[in-house]
């Protein structure tokens, strides 16, 4: 069934993303329609591991459907970017709890979309440290939250929160805590008004939430940071950039076949500036397809202590850096190729929506925080 | 000289590993990472644990689990430390 995920991605990204991609982003607005058509086309339900009754799809499957998605509408496809990181979050919990797992059996049969709240207002803003705490009463959970950005928070069906473990517990020692629907409310909403990726509707507010104490995931946050949720999102957060690059150099190259015919046998400089951004794409989707089976090839030896390697960390934090800045490279090389009809607004070659969401992709966990930790990795580590 | 490895073990730890609780009162077999060690301050520990006994620790020892208590740090200092 997952063999197909991509095609049915791209089918939706043709025929409801694409389409109303454009108001989406004009107004700010959650892509509710290609969302719907996700949900019945059953793409969040794809990657629960098929004991719990999902797809069971690898994250290399899910890259392709970001991509194939990320070519129509770059909001649509980071949100289901969120949603697959989110699920995997809670793979271990459903193995080890069966409370978790009859959760993930709703999520799949239900195709519920999960958010994240991980970021908070505070000095920090280091998702692996918070301020809020679960507060546990029997077998009730309560828990106060203030996030700076909530994706999606107003449509998702369901939370994941991070917190400290209690409230004498330090900054790092986290839990991640779901909350469902009926479980949680939002308050204080911020704006959403940005340069790009308009659709994600990321405002900040605050999350109060009670649950059942068995909605607290026993797996050390840091475990799950490491192993699961920085690797799956860079590599699905760079596919969906991948997508966006892609529809650009598609673009491009149109308005070079088209320039070509109106002059045969001249090669314009537009044509070869193309064949550059040709081959900077091909470099970037094999960045993106390596570490994708790099992680799923480590998930099935289970091998969670290559995943936590210092290698291993180096090397997906260097796919983030280089993917989101390869991304805003190829649709500003694209735009100069197509010339004052990518530049506008309204035109078929429009490449402005395109170059707005690239310019997140340095911000999504900001690259200079990045490249803070791994110049303090690269102090310690000594191999490649 | 392996006595005292888990005394300098600490004091590097006090230096360092900014913990959220005084590394003294500390058991041997305390969590780190649960006492507020972050993952940039283990860094700079396993750093500062190099220069101190003048050893490198390789790859495959730069993992969660060799650092999360003063015993499993000397445990993994004692078997690079020769002097």
């Amino acid at each position: 069934m997952s063999d197909d995920l991509g095609k049915r991605a791209a089918r939706i990204g043709l025929e409801t993303a694409g389409p109303f991609a454009h108001d989406v982003d004009t107004n700010a607005r959650f892509p509710s329609e290609a969302v719907a058509a996700m949900r019945a086309a059953g793409l969040f339900a794809a990657g629960v591991p098929r004991p719990f009754g999902g797809e069971g799809a690898r994250v290399v499957a899910l890259a392709e459907a970001c991509t194939a998605l990320g070519q129509h509408c770059a909001s649509s496809a980071m949100v289901l970017a969120m949603h697959y990181t989110q699920v995997f979050s809670l793979c271990e919990a459903g193995a080890r709890s069966e409370p978790f797992a009859n959760y993930l059996r709703k999520v799949a049969a239900e195709n519920r979309l999960i958010a994240s709240v991980t970021s908070e207002v505070g000095p920090s803003g280091d998702m692996r440290s918070s301020i809020a705490a679960v507060e546990t009463v029997g077998e009730r959970y309560r828990l106060t939250k203030k996030a700076t950005t909530l994706s999606y928070g107003q449509y998702a069906d369901d939370l994941l929160i991070t917190a400290r473990r209690n409230s004498d517990a330090p900054a790092n020692d986290q839990v991640l805590v779901l909350a469902q629907a009926g479980q949680y409310r939002l308050q204080d909403l911020g704006s959403w008004n940005t340069l790009g990726m308009r659709g994600t509707c990321s405002h900040g507010c605050t999350v109060h939430a009670e649950g059942d104490a068995w909605e607290i995931v026993s797996q050390p946050f840091a475990e799950i940071a490491t192993q699961v949720m920085t690797p799956t999102s860079h590599i699905l957060w760079s596919a969906c950039w991948l997508g966006i690059a892609t529809d650009a150099v598609g673009k491009a190259r149109r308005v070079v076949r088209e320039k070509a015919r109106a002059n045969p046998g001249i090669m314009s400089r537009s044509a070869q500036r193309t064949t550059e951004i040709v081959a900077t794409l091909q470099r970037m989707r094999h960045d993106v397809m390596t570490m994708a089976r790099e992680y799923d090839a480590c998930v099935e030896r289970r091998d969670p202590e290559q995943l936590a390697g210092i290698s291993f960390v180096l090397r997906i934090n260097n796919l983030k850096l280089s993917a989101s800045r390869l991304v805003v490279e190829i649709v500003s090389e694209a735009m100069g190729i197509c010339g004052i009809a990518a530049y506008k607004n309204d035109s078929p070659t429009s490449l402005s929506r395109h170059l707005r969401d690239a310019f997140s992709a340095a911000l999504m966990i900001n690259n200079d925080r990045i490249i803070e930790t791994n110049a303090s990795l690269l102090s310690i580590h000594k191999g490649d | 000289m392996t006595q005292n490895i888990p005394e300098r073990v600490r004091k590097i730890l006090a230096q360092h590993g900014r913990l959220g609780s005084d590394v003294a009162a500390l058991a041997d077999t305390a969590d780190l990472y649960a006492a507020g060690m972050t993952s940039r301050a283990s860094v700079n520990v396993m750093v500062a644990l190099e220069t101190e006994f003048n050893i490198e620790f390789p790859d495959a020892m730069l993992r969660r689990d060799v650092f999360e208590s003063v015993a499993a740090i000397s445990t993994a200092v004692a078997s690079l430390h020769v002097g």
